[in-house]
């Protein structure tokens, strides 16, 4: 089983961050990873994205062009990406930046209000963290446990202070989806 | 009996290649006198340029290396890298050092290397034959500015005591003369101040011999001496730019 | 839990340098291998080595020699238009025999190019970019852990021939990240006696012994002719003992690929799409580009159609194809360039109008 995953925003929304979170998340879980960035001249306010492969075997290209899930942080990166996404694949909006609604009848769409839930926490640093979150939840392609034991290697000394803020990121939109369903 | 000379151990006893009256062998000797005075001939490590005295490890009894062109005071600081302890020198020309090996030799001096630069400035291109240097003066003739150097098409003299002297990491910048007994005497003192701020690492370390070239000057030896005298020291004044403050 | 570390591949190259026993590096900012240069200038003073950010790769390659003919163990690194500068540098390492591994991180050119992946180094890496008689070992790694393992070799290699070695890869692999094994840093005992180990290196003599020369002069064509010859034998040992390849899927191939580094994966994938398809490709994928391994080709099967040069460049490393396939079989190019991208799709699509015109 290989899933390939694409994320876009802008430069400063933590987008590599969240591809390397989830590309080591995969790690500890024994599997097979790549994770592959693009990179340019532009370092903050330029387009990012990255791509995760995860699999069970040894993977062969990291460059992710049909990607089973696609996570957008922003309009533009949805406009670019959305026709690229498998069939029935996955697609999650960043709901707070993106207004369109996404034009495929054949894919599971995942609005999720990231900025706002961040700000509810901390500030919209953590959006990306938001958006990691509800991604684990819907798809289920690592746990809520690896990105947890992630944080605690990555966030270590005086970023350890950091981690409860984080965790609490990762769970608040299954925590709000929970709510909802009850209501 | 009073042993008034012995040759110095510093140099091996074979007879240089260099021209008649060229003082590229009084440079050798005194740097080979002093680190062998000092008892650092076995800890010496020499990097030779390419011009003349490419062949300098011919004579100097110290490990050393060849360099690519200009490049040396790089090439020194990779071997003072690996051994700290040791003394490291380069030997140079001006079209290596003035020319092709500016950004080397200014940046070995802006990091503060632990090395000394021997810079012998015979305002002209040696090895290939008498071309221009950036240290050529004006209405010189050379093999590329046949009816003399021109402001207007080469610029000025280049001065790199004073221009090194500008840069923070230098700690000690001398210019000398090769042009008398006296001149030899105080050359000597120089090499020795300039390789005790390498072993205090007080910073990078430097000494410009004005020397001569008989050659491509066109002039004999004793006319060589002569117009250091009376050309090349009013324009590259003699003396201490940096480290005898005070 | 899993003991793999995920690194980057600019950090990975940068440690399994360190881990190899690399103490000394020279570097100058250029795109897109700068985090190791960084990983070099945080790490290396901790592990009783040396940093220094150079005026330029000019410098840095002469550094480089200066450290090597010490003794040390040297890593440089650029990317194709540094590595260009540095060639100077290459050729008289050569000249003087004195062992330097250089990793080129490389992107798309000519000229300043741009600073996406590129393979168009081929030509620069193998037929040598500098002046005269000389050959560089050449290591194309198709990924990190790869990397890892040849940087150890190539310290081993790089010493025993006493000749620069080069790791290629290209901006994917430094960019990319993927799961690791490092050795650790204990795995390679720093030898106690440089002099020992090195006999030629410039250590200072001590007074103890005849001062060593490191010289590339020979002025006598005699001379000169005589050290290029021998410098020439130690090339013909290095083609006999270093060509390797991997062989994936070739012994009833119709169609075998050859390509090297990040554009061997995609054909790896490439390859599973064909065979969905009914057709039977493999792929030569070349480790060492210099020697270029042409015994792998003595395994095409008679029944081939064609042999297809994948690469990154507008077909450089066809070249070495054909004159290892020697007109045994059709030779075809399929490539990107200018830091474009193959897609497996677009390789398999390629090769499918490839063998529908034969």
């Amino acid at each position: 089983m290989t899933q390939k995953v694409l994320m876009a925003g802008f430069g400063g929304q933590g987008v590599m961050l969240m591809g390397e979170l989830l590309a080591y998340a995969a790690m500890l879980e024994g599997k097979q990873v790549t994770y592959m960035p693009s990179y340019g001249p532009e370092m903050r306010g330029g387009t990012a994205n990255c791509s995760v492969v995860i699999s069970d075997e040894e993977i062969s290209s990291p460059i992710v062009t049909e990607p089973a899930i696609l996570i957008a942080m922003n309009e533009p990166s949805m406009e670019k990406f959305e026709k690229s996404i498998a069939p029935s694949g996955m697609l999650f909006i960043n709901r707070s930046l993106i207004r369109r609604t996404p034009l495929r009848q054949d894919i599971k769409c995942f609005p999720v209000e990231c900025n706002e839930l961040a700000r509810a926490i901390l500030s919209e640093k953590i959006a990306n963290i938001v958006m990691l979150g509800a991604v684990i939840c819907a798809s289920g392609i690592v746990s809520g446990e690896s990105v947890g034991e992630v944080m605690r290697r990555k966030f270590v000394g005086k970023k350890s202070k950091f981690i409860p803020m984080n965790m609490k990121a990762l769970t608040v939109w299954s925590d709000h989806y929970e709510d909802e369903k009850r209501q | 009996m009073n042993t008034l000379f012995e040759f110095t151990k510093g140099m091996k006893p074979d007879s240089t290649s260099y021209c008649p009256g060229c003082t590229h062998g009084i440079a050798h000797r005194l740097i080979m006198e002093a680190l062998c005075e000092r008892g650092d001939l076995g800890r010496a490590i020499g990097v030779a340029p390419i011009g003349c005295s490419i062949v300098s490890h011919n004579y100097m009894n110290v490990d050393m290396c060849e360099s690519t062109h200009g490049r040396a005071p790089a090439i020194a600081s990779g071997i003072k890298r690996v051994h700290p302890g040791n003394i490291v020198f380069t030997y140079q020309g001006d079209g290596d050092l003035a020319s092709i090996g500016t950004g080397e030799i200014i940046h070995a001096a802006h990091r503060g290397e632990h090395i000394t630069t021997f810079f012998i400035n015979n305002a002209i291109y040696g090895m290939t034959g008498g071309q221009m240097a950036p240290t050529t003066f004006i209405g010189q003739k050379t093999t590329t500015t046949a009816e003399g150097r021109t402001e207007k098409a080469n610029g000025k003299p280049l001065r790199m005591s004073e221009m090194i002297a500008t840069v923070g990491g230098a700690a000690y910048v001398e210019r000398v003369a090769l042009n008398s007994p006296s001149g030899v005497r105080k050359a000597k003192k120089a090499v020795l101040r300039a390789l005790d701020v390498q072993d205090r690492k007080e910073g990078f370390s430097f000494v410009e011999f004005l020397s001569t070239c008989p050659t491509n000057w066109g002039l004999d030896p004793v006319a060589s001496i002569e117009w250091v005298n009376t050309d090349m020291i009013p324009y590259y004044p003699l003396g201490n730019f940096k480290g005898m403050e005070g | 839990m899993d003991d793999r570390r995920l690194m980057k591949g600019n950090e990975a190259f940068a440690e399994a340098a360190i881990v190899s026993g690399c103490r000394y590096y020279f570097g100058y900012p250029i795109t897109p291998q700068n985090e190791l240069t960084e990983y070099m200038s945080r790490e290396l003073p901790g592990a009783g080595g040396s940093f220094v950010q150079a005026e330029s790769e000019l410098a840095a390659v002469s550094m480089a020699y200066g450290a090597a003919a010490a003794g040390g163990r040297v890593l440089i690194s650029s990317s194709s238009p540094g590595i260009a500068l540095m060639q100077e540098g290459l050729s008289f390492l050569c000249s003087v025999d004195i062992p330097l591994v250089v990793l080129n991180v490389s992107r798309g050119g000519p000229g300043v190019g741009g600073i996406q992946p590129g393979q168009a180094d081929y030509f620069q890496a193998t037929r040598g970019g500098g002046n005269g008689d000389y050959h560089i070992i050449v290591y194309a790694p198709a990924s990190i852990q790869e990397s890892i393992d040849l940087m150890g070799k190539a310290y081993d290699v790089a010493e025993h021939y006493r000749n620069p070695v080069m790791l290629l890869v290209d901006g994917m692999l430094g960019q990319m990240m993927e799961p690791v094994s490092m050795p650790s840093r204990d795995a390679y005992a720093l030898p106690e006696d440089v002099s020992a180990m090195k006999p030629w290196a410039i250590t200072g003599h001590d007074n103890r012994r005849e001062r060593n020369v490191v010289k590339s002069l020979r002025l006598k064509p005699d001379e000169l002719e005589e050290a290029v010859e021998k410098r020439g034998a130690k090339y013909a040992a290095a083609e006999q003992e270093l060509a390797s390849y991997e062989a994936v899927d070739i012994e009833s191939a119709e169609v075998v690929f050859v390509a090297f580094g990040s554009t061997s994966r995609i054909v790896k994938d490439a390859i599973g799409l064909l065979r969905a398809d009914g057709v039977r490709a493999g792929m030569i994928r070349p480790i060492s580009l210099w020697p270029f391994p042409e015994r792998a080709f003595e395994q095409v099967p008679a029944s081939a159609k064609a042999v297809i040069s994948v690469e990154l460049s507008m077909g450089q490393l066809i070249q070495d194809v054909r004159l290892a396939v020697n007109g045994r079989f059709p030779v075809e190019l399929i490539h990107r360039t200018g830091g474009m991208l193959l897609t497996p799709e677009e390789v398999a699509a390629r090769t499918m109008d490839i063998l529908e015109v034969k």
